[in-house]
């Protein structure tokens, strides 16, 4: 457990209905390796434990706009202060607002066991709704953004059916370099390459409104970046 | 152990670090001012600083808050930066039921300390985290910015701060799941996971014995009186627990007993329950086909109600313009932000129940019913109410409390976890809806067709009001002289419909003003000017024969929509012809209200006493569920008293210590309880008086002609009001109502149009209220109603098993509320007191059509499919052809 904006609704929706998961946690919050935004070399470092507020708050170059817009439009100040951008990759919702960011980024996440380290890239750490390549034993410890990437400018667009506390039904990051990504329309948020994506179908929206949404989003992040 | 600083104060916690702050801080410290709504950091009302920064106390493991500072509502309240705040919020309104206001003290008191003197927008984003279903935000970022309050002293007509304010303020105000007794049980509903299943319950006893924190388990053969509770007299069909079938996903089957531990981990799994699935009913218009849910009604209608006047067929076939549509709504949830709890207690042949409730007379009835005891063995004491709306008029919690604590003869208490709540609650009923108008070529409206298929759900709770509401209200506040309006409650496997601010009416509304713009297009006829030619006025008979002699403000709340209407029509015009992807609207839409029951007796009575020390009880048996029926009932008996507010002391809501004032729904407290109030202090004043010309006083107890006056033994001021009314008759022909709430809202709105959402940027409210007795909390209605027509408009929809949680069923939040303006008309209500009426309901029902109005008029799109999410507009706008 890290800020714990996950596992205590989990808990307690389980509880509710009957299954509670007699899993132990695990805080490891207390870790400092876990935490704090640095830059060393030609790598941005960001500890997989800093909050949103952290990310929020911090002093980043421009290529960052889009993760920080993000971690301000994620929830409302209480989570932002506590949840944790590691642990929105770990949870791995289609819907995380901290994906799409990140692939623009072109992150890579850091995970460490007794066996040892290995990097990911993002896009090969999260492999669907709710699952992942991190194994039992291993810790999602860093994520690590190329310098060159932090530079481009970035920006954020979220699409919800109201103004605060909303789970996305599509948001878009891109880069004046002419990356972008899309989230929440398919099962893993992915770079925009223009093949189709395979949206869901839910309560939030129909797949053809995410399809179309999306494509419209791209098209005003792009705009925005240019003017 | 954790140590940490609460509000200042070092403690040392001997508990799992894993357990939630919430937990710790209510259970363990008891500061219970942190309130609990969602346990899933999607309301923010456990908001607490944890060094200084806002936290969901539900989301935060006390081991993470090692060797932090916490601060709660309770340390802020003491502090003078928190004294500050709260007297702003008390001077604005800005709580209302009260149950979010601590988080919204705690996440503003963060916000005020970086920034003294935040905009607008750095309000709704530093507490856009914090949920609250009353007051619509706008008063409360008044409030936190500090925006002059024109708070008042006085009697009827001021803007008096609500008189039990405070404590909803600093967090001592005690709730359902703030009190119980020390050595209470936990009680737990095993509900059925299906919407349609039969079940047995086998080896109880094996189970207990590999269980040992559960002390028994009861079933339907553990209900010593009727297993049967519901609001008509001859329908009681929601068992205690279900026998067998279970008709919703959520029906309750059973109920464990045991510590809360031992209750928390209990897998459904364990429980000696078989299921056998089902084909379930999940749509109306099939089930009047198909096999009987209720052997009562073997066409699955519960109930049906009908007007008709004139000749439809005829004046629709005379008409120069004909329209019709077809309309679909859906479950919608009240969402008061307090689930519900509470205890019971038995003393010895006696039953007391503690909980959150609308209706504690009503609660006393089924109380009594399902423990086979006389209704005098009966006490029901209310709770603060975290919020009602409707959802709260049924017996829920109560039940089972009462069983429970009966047969085991030990206290048990209860909350319901945020899903359980949403899952097994009433809601609004979804109405699929057929109707079809006509007008002549000047655009005076002739006739009216109106069908209407209400999904009643699983049990009958309220549907019979509504079937029989709908057709009453179906023209709207206009001259319709040829009507057939039916509206059918039927039965289905989904959650039972009931009670939801506006008893159906808000659904009508929708269909109905969408045919008048319709309507008025054809005529080439202005929208509002359309709708005032047709404006019921002082004088006309409605659909049901009733004559209007008094009260009948509805041209006047249309003629008052008229400077904003040409302003805001001029704007959006010249935005639309810059382009853009955002198209500008403006629409309008009327509503008129019956005030109280539907062509029933529904009297209250009150009840004042002087005692001997010269002091002034008012015993008040009307609750208060945030709308402030508190304050407005000792206005109006301070009024009648000819004393000051501050001179009554109340007690309310106890059925062991006040008469019966019905309960709080149908918009009837302000008038019938008012009425009642009145009366009451009038009888009191003239018993003081007896005849005499003397004048009353009060300098801290009561003086007569200046001089201290103290009875020798209590005196009594009695009241009773039953407004006046006529059961219908097969045609729907009577006096349904006394008076009728009118209104009228314009909502101007942008949409854009290649994502189909929806912008809100400005309403208009105008209100014939009778009279406000008190302005501001008059305003706190519309302003909350409003932001729920919203939520019905644009984003509610309750699918059982899929949005039973407040982050997939989303309310309005910050931000989704725009800037208000209400206008007050008071054309004078003789029967009410000093000439007021209701408006709880009235609030909410033009929101929706006025926003639907808009969207058409911005864009061209009609809305059939509610609520308009993005991508129901998005269709809404490519059936149109033009974007």
């Amino acid at each position: 457990m890290a800020g714990g904006t996950d596992v205590f609704p989990a808990r307690a929706h389980r509880i509710a209905w009957g299954n509670p998961s007699e899993a132990d946690w695990l805080d490891i919050t207390a870790i400092p390796e876990l935490r704090g935004i640095t830059l060393s070399g030609n790598s941005w470092r960001i500890g997989a434990a800093t909050s949103w507020a952290a990310l929020r708050d911090a002093d980043l170059p421009a290529g960052f706009d889009a993760l920080r817009e993000a971690a301000r439009q994620v929830g409302g100040r209480q989570v932002q202060a506590r949840g944790t951008i590691g642990g929105n990759l770990c949870n791995a919702s289609p819907a995380a607002d901290g994906v799409p960011p990140l692939l623009v980024l072109d992150a890579e996440v850091e995970l460490a066991s007794t066996r040892g380290r290995r990097r990911l890239k993002l896009g090969e750490f999260i492999l669907g709704n709710r699952r992942t390549a991190r194994a039992a034993d291993e810790l999602l410890v860093a994520l690590h953004v190329p310098a060159a990437r932090a530079e481009a400018r970035s920006v954020f667009l979220k699409l919800g059916a109201r103004s605060h506390l909303v789970i996305s039904i599509a948001m878009v990051a891109a880069d004046a370099e002419g990356r972008v990504a899309v989230g929440a329309c398919s099962e893993v948020a992915r770079l925009w390459d223009g093949t189709p994506l395979a949206p869901m179908d839910d309560v939030r929206g129909s797949a053809a409104y995410r399809h179309a949404a999306a494509a419209e989003l791209v098209a005003r992040a792009q705009a925005r970046l240019a003017a | 152990m954790t140590a940490l600083l609460v509000n200042g104060v070092p403690r040392e916690l001997a508990l799992d670090g894993g357990t939630r702050l919430a937990d710790a801080l209510r259970d363990s410290l008891g500061l219970t001012g942190t309130k609990l709504g969602c346990d899933a950091g999607d309301c923010g009302a456990c908001t607490v600083l944890v060094d200084g920064a806002q936290a969901c106390a539900c989301l935060t493991p006390l081991g993470q808050c090692a060797g932090a500072e916490v601060e709660t509502i309770e340390g802020i309240a003491a502090t003078p930066e928190g004294q500050a705040l709260m007297a702003r919020f008390h001077a604005h309104g800005a709580a209302q039921c009260g149950i979010c206001t601590p988080g919204m003290i705690v996440a503003a008191t963060e916000l005020l300390r970086r920034n003294p003197t935040p905009s607008e927008a750095e309000v709704e984003e530093a507490l856009g985290g914090v949920l609250c279903r009353c007051t619509g935000y706008r008063r409360i970022i008044d409030a936190v910015r500090g925006v002059e309050a024109q708070a008042e002293t006085g009697t009827v007509g001021a803007r008096l701060p609500r008189v039990d304010g405070a404590p909803k303020l600093d967090g001592t105000e005690r709730y359902g799941a703030d009190l119980a007794p020390a050595d209470a049980l936990w009680l737990r509903a095993i509900r059925s996971p299906h919407a349609h299943a039969r079940f047995t319950i086998g080896d109880v006893a094996s189970f207990l014995a590999a269980h040992p924190g559960i002390t028994r388990v009861l079933t339907a053969a553990d209900v010593p009186g009727r297993n049967g509770y519901g609001i008509y007299p001859h329908i009681k069909d929601q068992p205690v627990f279900a026998e067998h079938t279970a008709l919703y996903r959520g029906d309750a089957v059973a109920a464990v007993i045991g510590t809360r531990a031992a209750l928390e981990a209990l897998r459904l799994e364990a429980l000696p329950i078989t299921w056998e699935k089902l084909e379930a009913l999940d749509d109306p218009r099939a089930a009047l086909n198909a096999p009987a849910l209720h052997a009562q009604f073997p066409d699955n209608v519960l109930a049906e109600g009908f007007v008709r006047s004139g000749d439809v067929e005829t004046a629709l076939r005379e008409a120069a313009h004909v329209v019709q549509g077809d309309w679909q709504t859906s479950f919608v949830e009240h969402a008061y932000i307090e689930p519900e709890a509470g205890y019971a207690r038995r003393i010895g042949d006696r039953i007391e129940v503690w909980s959150s409730t609308q209706a504690p007379a009503m609660d006393r009835e089924e109380v009594a019913g399902v423990l086979g005891l006389p209704m005098e063995a009966v006490r029901i004491i209310p709770s603060a109410c975290g919020g009602g709306f409707g959802g709260k008029l049924d017996a829920g919690i109560q039940p089972m409390l009462a069983v429970a604590a009966w047969v085991l003869d030990h206290p048990v208490r209860a909350i319901w976890p945020r899903s359980e709540s949403m899952a097994a609650s009433t809601k609004r009923h979804p109405a699929r809806i057929t109707a079809r108008a006509g007008c002549d070529a000047e655009g005076r409206l002739l006739a009216l067709d109106f069908e209407g298929i209400y999904d009643t759900g699983a049990y009958a709770s309220w549907g019979p009001t509504v079937a029989g509401r709908v057709p009453v209200h179906a023209t709207g506040p206009y001259r319709v002289p040829n009507v057939r309006a039916r509206a059918r409650a039927v039965h289905t496997h989904q959650p039972p419909s009931g009670a939801f601010r506006g008893f159906g009416v808000p659904q009508a509304a929708i269909a109905q003003e969408a045919l008048w713009d319709r309507l008025a297009d054809a005529c080439g006829l202005d929208r509002l000017e359309f709708r005032i030619r047709n404006a019921l006025v002082a004088g006309d008979v409605t659909a049901t024969g009733q004559k209007l002699d008094h009260s009948a403000g509805q041209r006047l709340c249309l003629e008052a929509l008229r400077p904003a209407w040409a302003e805001l029509r001029a704007k959006a015009a010249a935005r639309n012809a810059r382009g853009g992807v955002l198209r500008h609207g403006v629409g309008v839409a009327g509503m008129w209200y019956g005030i109280g029951n539907t062509g029933m007796s529904n009297p209250s009575d009150m009840r004042l006493v002087l005692g001997t020390d010269g002091r002034i009880t008012f015993f008040n048996g009307a609750v208060d569920i945030g709308q402030g029926s508190s304050t407005v009932l000792a206005q109006i008996a301070a009024e009648a008293l000819g004393l000051p507010v501050a001179a009554l002391r109340h007690v309310n809501g106890d059925t062991a210590t006040t008469p019966d004032a019905g309960k709080t729904s149908a918009s009837r407290q302000t008038f019938v309880s008012g009425r009642a109030a009145m009366e009451a202090a009038l009888d009191l004043r003239q018993k003081i008086l007896r005849g005499s010309n003397g004048v009353l006083g009060w300098d801290g107890a009561l003086t007569l002609d200046g001089a201290p006056f103290r009875p020798s033994a209590p005196i009594e001021g009695l009241g009773r009001f039953d407004p006046p009314t006529v059961p219908l008759d097969a045609n729907g022909q009577g006096i349904p109502y006394a008076t009728y709430g009118f209104a009228a809202q314009l909502c101007a709105l942008a949409v854009d149009v290649k994502l189909g959402t929806i912008q809100l940027q400005r309403i208009v409210a105008a209100h014939d209220v009778g009279r406000a007795i008190n302005p501001t909390l008059v305003e706190g209605q519309i302003h909350g109603g409003i932001a729920q027509g919203i939520g019905l408009a644009l984003m509610e929809e309750y699918l059982p098993g899929r949005t039973e949680n407040l982050h997939d069923y989303l309310i309005p939040s910050f931000g989704d509320v725009p800037p208000i303006e209400t206008i007050l008309i008071e054309e004078r209500e003789p029967l009410g007191p000093y000439g007021a009426k209701g408006v709880g309901e009235p609030a909410l029902v033009a929101t929706a059509p006025a926003i639907f109005s808009a969207i058409r008029d911005a864009t061209g799109a009609t809305i059939h499919r509610i609520p308009a999410l993005p991508h129901r507009v998005l269709e809404a706008l490519k059936e149109t052809g033009r974007w």
